[in-house]
């Protein structure tokens, strides 16, 4: 009898894990309300002074996504680089940047992270491992890959995350980037943040494939679909994401499903979507509501509790607006400095 | 009937090559694609194939023979049935070996001889030695000195490691500094560039080496907006210390879409240093300099002069300051301002001049951003006359700049109006006479010079 033999097996793409849901400590599930619930009141606060015409050119607020940022920034350690969109703000308050300098910046004060000289879309901290606030439509996704590389260049176990929209996943520069990382094994994450829209175009409108977590597949970057209105959900992916990036198996890819509230910039009417859409979301999916009910129900928190964190936040909002509208503008020598690095 | 083998020409801008070795000897039996030479021309070692069957009848051109002409009778092959008496048919008039000798001693005279003034004229102490060195040797020694005194400072690119450089610039970086260092990318210039750009807001020295800089269109919007403004965006937080550097400028015979001079392009943006040196010299100093500095630096190298050689100070640690013109031929009458290949027009050009009694200033810009207007004009207060030459389109050009600035800045201290000797306006043509007579070349200068000194040239 011939004895079959097995084909010589291809082997198999280490695939991440299957998700276990995340058991957050109760002092940990306080801390992500506290964070989003601060996201949530800075960018109402920018929007407000946005329209008190104080907030000039364009202002993008991250208002229903704030989960997305809170649960991967809670997975990285010191010296991990994060970079993202011009969609900043929040990933500024996760990387613990004070909020003075940021809405500084937005009213284009000397006091800003930038010195007023970046504006809404072009901030940035190396101290914090922020590296912008990029203003083009996913050039932050090899400038991140960039960032990916130096740490393995420099033989640390640091990683990069790079957060970009589902309109940046349709710009070429996004696989050029995804291929490179991948025949590098560049310590990368690549957060696609799938608020459903591109500016006004839905994700059915502009994408072929729309299960954009399958985008990588082609160049050998395992992809993963996550909750990304729910923080623990994102948590937990996040520290696969990272496990498997520190461990040095290459990138990979994450696709968030989230939701913007908000219009794409603060002229954008937004009418390229029903009102009903965005009540449905708010009242049903809402992530800083699901992490409340979640204290409420853990009875980690009481309403009163809440109440005072608001208070307070708003507090701190309220001091840097102060800040944001006292501080005075560039002195006008500004305007020469910082083109270049002076040698 | 014998098959002659002459030295074909292996790269756009080929005219000589090195025969390195043969691999079949007089009297060897050859089938058709049986490899028989190995050439090295000005971009890589090449094999010479036989098209023929036959036998190796006699070789013209001994191993180790450099500067032979492209076309150069090197070897003939007898076909089936003949003997060596069929190598007498070979006639007098084309009695290779002679003709052949003179014509690469002359090629090898030529190319070896340095253009650029003498370097005491250049400010170099007294007692310099020089080595002499082709554009290409300096570039790459300029790297590797680089790399080797500082381990942040790493080169990536298209064919820069195992295959040596599409141009042989990196050659030799690869087996010294290993994969880590030397990274041959993906044909993916937008990606890498920004990767490039990542890596140096990270605090890295990168060297993004296009293979020309016709693809760095691909990448202009990482060198544009994530290299030359994050530093001001971030009010200084963020540097972009590296270098994006490749071939521009005017190849030979590639065609529109090859062959273009971007220096004004990037010159017209703040946030970069742009760098387009002549000599190697320059080159090799500016190149270090570039690598050290804290900015972005675009740095334009010219295809043609790859291969030229120049006289390189044996200075240890030779450094060139950006943002500084050379002043490479001294003269009182008129000032000629150029920069890249240009300058060697320029200076053929004022060869020319100074037969006819007219003494020219050769300025070479080396820097184009910032641009130092301050040599630029102390020779026009001398001279009182200017022309500027570029291997470039006139409109929106480094001429239209030094142009505009000596109306702005020198008016007073001119006796003419500033004449703009380019390239003419239209996409590079690939027709051998149409090309001739697009580029800028040492007749126009003269006749220009001519101009503004208000002589009358030779009609």
């Amino acid at each position: 009898m011939v004895k079959k033999t097995s084909k010589a097996a291809k082997p198999a793409r280490r695939k991440p894990v299957k998700p276990k849901s995340y058991k957050a400590a109760p002092e940990e599930l306080k801390d992500y309300y506290s964070q989003m619930l601060m996201m949530r009141r800075f960018e109402e606060k920018a929007g407000q002074m946005y329209g008190m015409g104080v907030i000039g050119g364009f202002c993008h607020l991250y208002i229903g996504q704030e989960a997305v940022v809170t649960g991967i920034q809670s997975a990285l350690k010191k010296g991990d680089a994060i970079i993202t969109s011009y969609r900043d703000h929040a990933h500024m308050l996760a990387c613990k940047i004070d909020p003075k300098l940021i809405l500084a910046e937005l009213t284009g004060r000397s006091g800003g992270i930038s010195k007023g000289k970046g504006g809404s879309m072009h901030m940035f901290s190396v101290e914090h491992g922020f590296f912008g606030g990029h203003g083009i439509v996913a050039a932050q996704v090899p400038l991140g890959a960039g960032l990916g590389f130096a740490a393995k260049y420099r033989g640390t176990d640091n990683v990069s995350v790079v957060y970009f929209g589902d309109g940046a996943a349709n710009q070429g520069q996004v696989y050029e980037a995804f291929n490179m990382a991948a025949l590098w094994q560049l310590p990368v994450i690549f957060v696609i943040e799938n608020n459903q829209y591109a500016m006004g175009t839905s994700v059915k409108r502009a994408s072929s494939e729309t299960e954009l977590y399958k985008r990588g597949e082609s160049f050998g970057i395992s992809g993963e679909q996550v909750d990304g209105m729910d923080v623990l959900a994102v948590k937990e992916a996040a520290d696969r994401a990272v496990k498997w990036c520190r461990s040095g198996s290459g990138p990979i890819l994450l696709e968030m499903k989230t939701y913007r509230y908000r219009g794409h910039s603060m002229s954008d009417p937004a009418k390229y979507r029903s009102k009903d859409e965005v009540q449905k979301m708010r009242a049903e999916r809402d992530p800083i509501d699901q992490v409340k009910q979640r204290l409420l129900d853990g009875g980690i928190m009481t309403e009163e509790e809440m109440k005072a964190l608001d208070k307070a936040h708003k507090t701190v909002i309220a001091e840097a607006a102060k800040f944001a509208l006292a501080s005075p503008e560039p002195a006008p020598e500004e305007l020469y400095t910082d083109i270049l690095v002076a040698e | 009937m014998t098959i002659e083998i002459r030295l074909p020409a292996m790269s756009p801008t080929m005219t000589e090559g090195t025969l390195s070795k043969w691999t079949v000897e007089e009297g060897g039996k050859i089938s058709s694609g049986d490899v028989i030479a190995e050439i090295e021309t000005d971009k890589a070692t090449m094999e010479l194939e036989s098209d023929e069957e036959g036998v190796m009848g006699k070789i013209y051109i001994p191993e180790g023979s450099e500067g032979v002409l492209v076309g150069t009778l090197i070897a003939v092959i007898l076909e089936e049935g003949e003997d060596m008496s069929a190598l007498d048919n070979i006639s007098e008039d084309e009695a290779p070996v002679a003709a052949v000798t003179e014509a690469a001693s002359i090629s090898v005279a030529a190319s070896n001889a340095p253009v650029h003034s003498a370097p005491e004229e250049l400010g170099f102490p007294e007692g310099t030695t020089f080595t002499t060195m082709t554009v290409r040797e300096a570039l790459r020694d300029a790297m590797a000195e680089e790399m080797r005194r500082d381990e942040d400072v790493f080169v990536m690119g298209e064919e820069v490691a195992e295959y040596q450089g599409a141009y042989k610039v990196t050659q030799g970086l690869h087996d010294e500094f290993g994969d880590k260092r030397v990274i041959d990318t993906p044909i993916t210039e937008y990606g890498f560039t920004g990767l490039g750009v990542g890596a140096a807001m990270a605090g890295l020295k990168p060297i993004v080496e296009f293979m020309t800089f016709n693809f760095a269109m691909q990448a202009v919007d990482h060198i544009l907006n994530s290299a030359a403004k994050t530093n001001y965006m971030s009010g200084g937080q963020i540097r972009c210390p590296m270098v994006f550097r490749g071939a521009n400028g005017a190849a030979s015979r590639v065609g529109a879409q090859h062959s273009q001079n971007f220096a004004p392009w990037y010159a017209a943006v703040p946030g970069l240093i742009v760098v387009s040196p002549y000599s190697a010299a320059d080159c090799k100093g500016l190149l270090k300099s570039a690598i050290r500095s804290q900015n972005p630096v675009v740095f334009l190298e010219n295809e043609i002069t790859y291969g030229q050689s120049f006289e390189v100070p044996d200075i240890e640690d030779y450094i060139v300051p950006l943002g500084k013109a050379s002043i490479v031929r001294s003269g009182t009458d008129v000032t000629i301002v150029s920069y890249s290949i240009g300058v060697k027009f320029s200076l053929e050009a004022a060869d020319i001049l100074a037969m006819e009694g007219i003494s020219a200033e050769v300025i070479d810009l080396r820097t184009l951003r910032p641009l130092d207007m301050e040599t630029v004009i102390a020779s026009v207060k001398k001279t009182n006359r200017c022309i500027v030459a570029e291997e470039g389109w006139a409109t929106c050009s480094i001429s239209s700049e030094i142009s505009a600035r000596l109306m702005e800045d020198a008016f007073d201290y001119l006796d003419a109006p500033v004449i703009r000797v380019t390239n003419e306006d239209v996409p590079m043509p690939y027709a051998a006479n149409l090309e001739e007579m697009t580029v800028l070349k040492p007749d126009w200068i003269v006749k220009a010079v001519q101009t503004v000194c208000y002589v009358k040239g030779d009609e």
